[in-house]
C-alpha cells in the first residue's frame, strides 16, 4: 500500500520534533537535576543522565520499528497487547518488586525494570479505540458505555491494587475520549461538580455546604417551575448531592490512606507540614520560586541537585527546569506540550478511521492529563501524585510507553489516506 | 467527522485553560512571589564562622609567654571513604587497629554523612607528614584548631586565662559572642580581649539537603577573612620571672618588680602558681576545680589582691611623712630603751637601738623611733584636732598609692586598706581616740593593708624622690608602643625630693649593715627595708622592699612571704637575687644557698591558713560549665546538625535569622 517515500512523507513531523525536543529537554534536566561531580559526563553511564541517553535511544529505535509496522497489525492485536499488559498487571501483584509502597515493577536484571502500568495506558487506549470504532458501536448506548468503562476500568482496578494512586487517576483522561465520541456532557459537568463538592465538603462544614447547595437548587426549581423535567432533575440531583456531601468525609476518613488525606489537606491549606508530609510540596515550590523569571542557569540549580527536592530526576523533575530555567523555561516547556497537545487534537481530527481519531484523542488525553497533574503537583494545585512528566521525567518504562503510544499514533497518522 | 465533531473545540478549551492556570500559578511563584528566592539562599547557605588566632603576649625581651599552638583534628565522613589500606592508614597516624575501628563505628554512629573527628590534636610536625599522603584516603580531611600553649609556663596570674562566654558575656557583647566562643576570663587575657582576640571572619558555604559541603556560596563574595589577635609585649622579664617563681616554689607570698623609671612591671609573681597549661584542653576543667579547691588559692592574684600589713616596710614612708611636715629632721633623735610606751600600752622593739637618728631608725628599723615619729605628728596640731590631723596623713599615705587603686592594667585591682577617721569613731567614739590609740599605724600594722603592688610602688616613688609612674604590665600592642598620657605623667606624691636623700641613706643601711644586711649584693648599691608584718593567723609574714641601684634606679621591689617570720630570713634574700639577677644576669651569692631557698618549704598548715584581708575567689560560670574546651564544643556542633536533619525548617529559619541580620 506505501512504498517507503511516502510512508516517511507521510510522518508528522512536527510531532516528531516536539518529541525529540522534549526528550532532549528531559536529559539535560536529568543531568542537571542529579549532577555528581565525580561523573560530569553527560554519558556517564553510571548515572541517571547516562541511562536517560540509553533509554532515549532505546526509545526511538522502538519508535522506528513501529513506523516499519503494518498498521493493521497494530488494529489487529489490540486486544493481544491488552491481555499482556493486563496479565503483567497480575503478575506484577504477585512477584513484582515493591519500590516507595507501590508494587508496580517487574525486575528484568541488570537493574532494569519494567513497571507495566506503564504500558497498560498505551494498550487500554488501543483496545478502547479499537471497541469504539466497531460497527454499531454508540457510547451513548448503555451496553457500550459498559464495556467501554469495564476496558478501562479492568487496567485500573489491577492498578489500585498495587495501590498506584497516580497511574490509576491516569486512567480517568479516558473521559475526554469518550466524551468526543459522545458521552454525555453531563458527565464532564457532574464530573466537576463532584469535585467542587469533595473539596468544599472537606474545606467547610457539610451541613453549610448542604444548607448552600439547597438553597441555591430552591431557586432554580422555583425560577423553573414552569418545565417539570428540570424541576425534577434537580430534586434528584439535589438529592445525591447531599448523600454525597454527607459522604464526602466518611470517604475521606475510611477509604483514602492517611497519605493521600495529608496531601489533599496540604493542597487545601488545611495542613502545613514543611517538615513531613508537606516537605516535598515546600521544597519543590522553592526550588521553581527560586528560578525567578531567567532561572539560575544550566547546573547552576542548587536547591535539585543537593537534594533538597526528593525524587528530583523523576516526578520532580519540572523543578529543575522552573529553578535553572525559570519562567521562561516554565513557559516554553508547557508551550512545548500544549503545542504537542493541539497538534494531536488537530491530528485526531484530520483522520478517517474512527480508530484512529479515538486512539489520538486517548493518546492526548493520557498526555495532557500527565502534564496537568504532575506540574499542577510540583507548584501546590494537586495533591501529591506520583506520575512521571512525559518524555522528560527519568526512566525507561514510562519514556518508552510514551513513546510507543506518540509513534503508534503518528504510525496511523501516517496512513490516514488508507482504510484501516 | 462524525456528529460530535465541534467538541473538539471543548476539549481543546478546556486543555487550554488547566494549562493557563498553570502558567498563571508559575507566573506567580516565580515573578510575584520574592519568598522562594529566599528561602531557596536559606537552604543552601550555611554561614560558617572564622575564627582568627588570638595575640600572642610576650615578655620586654620579645621572649614568648603565650602563643598559639596549631594542632590538627583528622575528620572524616564515612559515606566519602573508599575501600583503602587500613594498616597503611594506622601507620600513618600512628595509631593501632583497635582504635582505627573504634573510632570508625564512633564516626560512621554519628552521621555517615557528615564530618566528625577522627583522630584529635595532632601536633603541626606530626601532622606535617600525613598532610602530603592525607589525599590518597578521600572522605578523610584535617582541620586546624588552635589552642594557648605556655612555652615556658610562667606567670599564670598575670596572663591569665580564656574560657568559654557565659550567658552574660554573650547579653554584654550585643550578640558578638556566640555560645562556645572563647573569652579572656582573668588577667591580661580579659583586660585586653578587645585587641587579642582579633576580628572573626565568615564564610558562606553551600551545602545541601543533608548539610554536607558543596563548595563556596556565590564565590565567597560575602565572605570575610579572618584578622588574628594582637601581639601583647608585656613588660614583664621572663627572667626574673621565672627566678621568681622557682623561688617561691612552696612558699605563699608575692613578688612585685617594677622599672622606677617607667612604671613597668618587671615581674608578677603570685606564689603558690600554676602551669598555665593546665587550663587548657581536655583536662582543664578537672584542673581549675582543683585549682579551685586548693587551700592556699593559687587563683588569687596576689600582687593585686591579696592584703599584707606593710610591716616595717611602712618607715620610710612615715619619715617621708614627718619630714614633709616640718616634724622632724634627719637630726631628730629619739632614745630607744627597747620599747615604747603608747599611753599604757607597751610597743616593743626588737633591739636597744639607745639614740636613734632617723638613718639609725631606718636602718635598724626601730619601733620606738617611728612611735614617736607618729605621735608628733598626730600630736602637731594639738590632741584634741587628731582627727583632722590623721584626715591630712591618710591623704599623704594615699598619694603614695596606698588605700587606693592604682589602675594597673588588670581586672580585680583591689585597693588595700588605710582606716577612715570614721573607723575609729566606731571603735571610740567619735573624735575619742588619740595617736596612742592607733600607734600600730606608726610600724605599718593595724588596720593598715596593702597589696604587693602598692609596696612596689612606694618604693619607686622613694626611688624617684617623689614620684611614681603608674605601674602597667603591657608596654606595646603589635608593634606600637602604648603612649597613654597616664603612662608618662609623673604622679607626685607632695614629699619635696630633698627629704628623700636622708630616707633612702637610711635604706642604703638597711642593707650595708643593717638588718637586711645579708642581702647586699656586691657591686650594686641596693636600698630597701625589711618588714615582719604580724600575721593574726600564724607566723609573721616576712617582708622585703628595695630598690637599686641608688643611683639611676632601674629595679623597685616588693617580696612578701608569709609566714616566714623575719623580713630579713627570706623576703631580703630572694629580693636581692632578683635584683642582682636583672641588673647583672647573674646571682653571686653560692648556689647552694639559692637552692636552699628554693627547695625550702615553707607552707603554711592548711587548716590554719587564711587569706588574710581578701576574698576567695569565686568560680567562675564558665569555668563550671566547661568541662574539656575543644570536645565541648564539637559535640554542641554537632548536636545542633543533628537536630537540623531531622527538622529542617529549623534550619529553614536559623538560616532565615542569619540572612536578615546580614542586610
Amino acid at each position: 500500500m506505501n512504498n517507503q517515500r511516502s510512508f516517511f512523507s507521510n510522518i508528522d513531523w512536527v510531532t516528531v520534533f516536539i518529541y525529540l525536543a522534549l526528550c532532549t529537554i528531559g536529559w539535560f534536566n536529568i543531568h542537571a537535576a542529579v549532577f555528581d561531580e565525580r561523573h560530569p559526563g553527560i554519558l556517564d553511564f553510571e548515572t541517571n543522565y547516562g541511562k536517560q541517553f540509553l533509554f532515549i535511544l532505546i526509545a526511538m529505535a522502538v519508535a522506528i520499528v513501529i513506523l516499519l509496522l503494518e498498521s493493521r497489525f497494530i488494529t489487529a492485536l489490540s486486544p493481544a497487547f491488552y491481555g499482556i499488559t493486563v496479565f503483567l498487571l497480575m503478575l506484577v501483584l504477585v512477584v513484582g518488586r515493591n519500590v516507595g509502597g507501590n508494587q508496580a515493577w517487574i525486575s528484568l536484571g541488570g537493574g532494569f525494570r519494567l513497571q507495566p502500568s506503564e504500558f497498560a495506558k498505551f494498550t487500554t487506549c488501543l483496545l478502547l479505540a479499537r471497541y469504539l470504532s466497531g460497527p454499531n458501536i454508540k457510547i451513548t448506548e448503555f451496553r457500550s458505555f459498559l464495556i467501554g468503562g469495564a476496558i478501562i476500568g479492568f487496567p485500573m482496578l489491577l492498578i489500585m491494587l498495587q495501590p498506584d494512586m497516580g497511574s490509576t487517576l491516569v486512567f480517568m483522561s479516558f473521559i475526554f475520549v469518550l466524551y468526543r465520541e459522545g458521552l454525555s456532557p453531563y458527565f464532564l459537568i457532574i464530573g466537576a461538580l463532584f469535585i467542587a463538592l469533595f473539596v468544599t465538603a472537606i474545606l467547610f462544614n457539610p451541613l453549610h455546604v448542604i444548607g448552600v447547595i439547597v438553597i441555591l437548587s430552591l431557586l432554580v426549581i422555583f425560577l423553573m417551575r414552569k418545565n417539570k423535567r428540570i424541576v425534577y432533575t434537580m430534586v434528584a440531583g439535589l438529592a445525591i448531592c447531599v448523600v454525597f456531601v454527607l459522604s464526602v468525609k466518611f470517604i475521606y476518613n475510611n477509604v483514602l490512606q492517611p497519605h493521600q488525606k495529608v496531601r489533599i489537606d496540604i493542597v487545601l491549606g488545611i495542613k502545613k507540614d514543611l517538615k513531613g508530609k508537606g516537605y516535598n510540596v515546600n521544597q519543590s515550590k522553592i526550588a521553581i520560586g527560586s528560578g525567578k523569571l531567567w532561572g539560575k542557569g544550566y547546573l547552576h540549580g542548587t536547591q535539585t541537585k543537593y537534594s533538597f527536592v526528593p525524587e528530583q530526576s523523576t516526578d520532580f523533575i519540572f523543578c529543575t527546569v522552573g529553578e535553572e530555567w525559570g519562567f521562561a523555561g516554565s513557559v516554553v516547556m508547557l508551550g512545548l506540550y500544549l503545542f504537542l497537545i493541539l497538534r494531536l487534537i488537530m491530528i485526531a481530527e484530520r483522520q478517517r478511521s474512527p480508530f484512529s481519531r479515538i486512539y489520538a484523542y486517548g493518546a492526548a488525553s493520557i498526555i495532557f492529563f500527565h502534564v496537568m497533574i504532575n506540574i499542577g503537583m510540583t507548584i501546590g494545585l494537586v495533591p501529591v501524585i506520583g506520575i512521571p512528566l512525559p518524555f522528560v521525567s527519568y526512566g525507561g518504562s514510562s519514556l518508552l510507553s510514551f513513546t510507543i503510544l506518540l509513534f503508534v499514533l503518528i504510525k496511523l497518522d501516517s496512513n490516514r489516506m488508507g482504510i484501516v | 467527522m462524525n456528529s460530535f465533531f465541534e467538541r473538539r473545540y471543548v476539549i481543546a478549551g478546556i486543555f487550554i485553560t488547566i494549562i493557563i492556570t498553570l502558567l498563571a500559578r508559575l507566573f506567580y511563584i516565580q515573578i510575584i512571589d520574592d519568598r522562594y528566592a529566599l528561602y531557596a539562599s536559606n537552604n543552601v547557605r550555611r554561614q560558617v564562622i572564622k575564627y582568627p588566632s588570638r595575640g600572642a603576649i610576650l615578655d620586654r625581651n620579645g621572649k614568648i609567654l603565650v602563643q598559639n599552638q596549631i594542632l590538627y583534628d583528622i575528620t572524616v565522613i564515612p559515606k566519602q571513604v573508599k575501600p583503602f589500606d587500613t594498616i597503611e592508614f594506622c601507620k600513618l597516624l600512628g595509631i593501632d587497629k583497635t582504635t582505627f575501628y573504634k573510632q570508625w563505628t564512633k564516626a560512621v554512629k554519628y552521621s555517615p554523612n557528615l564530618s566528625s573527628i577522627f583522630e584529635k590534636q595532632i601536633p603541626a610536625e606530626t601532622f606535617a607528614s600525613i598532610r602530603e599522603r592525607l589525599s590518597e584516603f578521600p572522605g578523610f580531611d584535617s582541620s586546624p584548631r588552635y589552642l594557648r600553649v605556655y612555652p615556658d609556663s610562667v606567670a599564670a596570674q598575670f596572663l591569665g586565662f580564656i574560657g568559654e562566654v557565659t550567658d552574660r558575656d554573650i547579653k554584654r557583647s550585643n550578640g558578638y559572642y556566640h555560645s562556645g566562643d572563647y573569652i579572656g576570663v582573668t588577667g591580661v587575657e580579659k583586660a585586653y580581649e578587645t585587641v587579642l582576640k582579633g576580628q572573626r571572619g565568615v564564610e558562606n558555604q553551600m551545602v545541601d539537603s543533608r548539610g554536607r559541603r558543596k563548595g563556596s556560596y556565590a564565590n565567597g563574595m560575602f565572605d570575610t577573612a579572618a584578622t588574628p589577635g594582637q601581639r601583647l609585649t608585656s613588660s614583664l622579664d621572663i627572667r626574673i620571672q621565672r627566678l621568681g617563681e622557682k623561688l617561691m616554689k612552696d612558699k605563699v607570698g608575692s613578688i612585685v618588680a617594677i622599672d622606677p623609671s617607667t612604671g613597668e612591671i618587671l615581674c608578677f609573681i603570685s606564689s603558690p602558681t600554676y602551669d598555665p597549661n593546665l587550663l587548657v584542653g581536655r583536662e582543664r576543667g578537672n584542673n581549675a576545680a582543683k585549682l579551685y579547691n586548693n587551700p592556699y588559692s593559687p587563683m588569687l592574684i596576689r600582687p593585686i589582691q591579696a592584703y599584707y600589713p606593710p610591716g616595717s616596710s611602712f618607715k620610710p614612708l612615715s619619715a617621708l611623712i614627718a619630714l614633709q611636715e616640718g616634724i622632724i629632721t634627719p637630726q631628730t633623735t629619739y632614745f630607744c630603751p627597747h620599747y615604747y610606751m603608747a599611753g599604757n600600752h607597751r610597743v616593743n622593739c626588737e633591739h636597744f637601738d639607745g639614740v636613734t637618728d632617723l638613718r639609725k631608725g631606718i636602718a635598724m628599723s626601730c619601733n620606738t623611733y617611728f612611735c614617736n615619729v607618729f605621735d608628733r605628728v598626730m600630736n602637731a596640731k594639738g590632741p584634741k584636732n587628731t582627727r583632722n590631723t590623721f584626715i591630712n596623713w591618710r591623704d599623704d599615705v594615699n598619694k603614695f598609692g596606698f588605700g587606693v587603686k592604682l589602675d594597673v592594667d588588670l581586672p580585680n585591682e583591689r585597693r588595700g586598706n588605710v582606716p577612715t577617721p570614721l573607723h575609729y569613731d566606731k571603735i571610740f567614739g567619735e573624735s575619742h581616740w588619740r595617736s596612742s590609740t592607733i600607734i600600730s599605724l606608726a610600724i605599718g600594722q593595724g588596720e593598715l593593708l596593702s597589696t604587693p603592688l602598692q609596696m612596689a610602688n612606694v618604693e619607686c616613688t622613694i626611688a624617684n624622690h617623689g614620684y611614681y609612674y603608674r605601674p602597667h604590665l603591657i608596654r606595646a600592642i603589635g608593634d606600637k608602643q602604648i603612649s597613654k598620657a597616664e603612662y608618662i605623667q609623673k604622679n607626685y606624691v607632695g614629699i619635696d625630693s630633698g627629704y628623700f636623700e636622708p630616707v633612702i641613706d637610711g635604706m642604703q643601711q638597711v642593707v650595708e649593715s643593717g638588718t637586711a644586711a645579708a642581702a647586699r649584693i656586691p657591686g650594686i648599691v641596693m636600698c630597701g627595708k625589711t618588714g615582719t608584718a604580724q600575721n593574726p593567723h600564724g607566723k609573721n609574714h616576712s617582708i622585703f622592699v628595695a630598690f637599686a641601684p641608688r643611683d639611676h634606679p632601674k629595679i623597685a621591689i616588693a617580696v612578701i612571704v608569709e609566714n616566714a617570720g623575719f623580713g630579713a630570713t627570706y623576703a631580703a634574700p630572694i629580693a636581692s637575687y632578683i635584683v642582682e639577677k636583672y641588673l647583672k644576669d647573674t646571682i653571686s651569692k653560692p648556689r647552694g644557698e639559692v637552692e636552699y631557698i628554693m627547695n625550702k618549704n615553707l607552707l603554711p598548715d592548711t587548716l590554719n591558713y587564711k587569706i588574710h584581708g581578701a576574698r576567695k575567689p569565686l568560680i567562675k560560670d564558665s569555668l563550671k560549665k566547661l568541662k574539656e574546651d575543644s570536645v565541648a564544643r564539637q559535640r554542641q556542633m554537632k548536636s545542633a546538625s543533628r537536630k537540623n536533619k531531622k527538622n529542617t525548617t529549623n534550619r529553614f529559619l536559623a538560616a532565615q535569622t542569619i540572612y536578615k541580620e546580614d542586610e
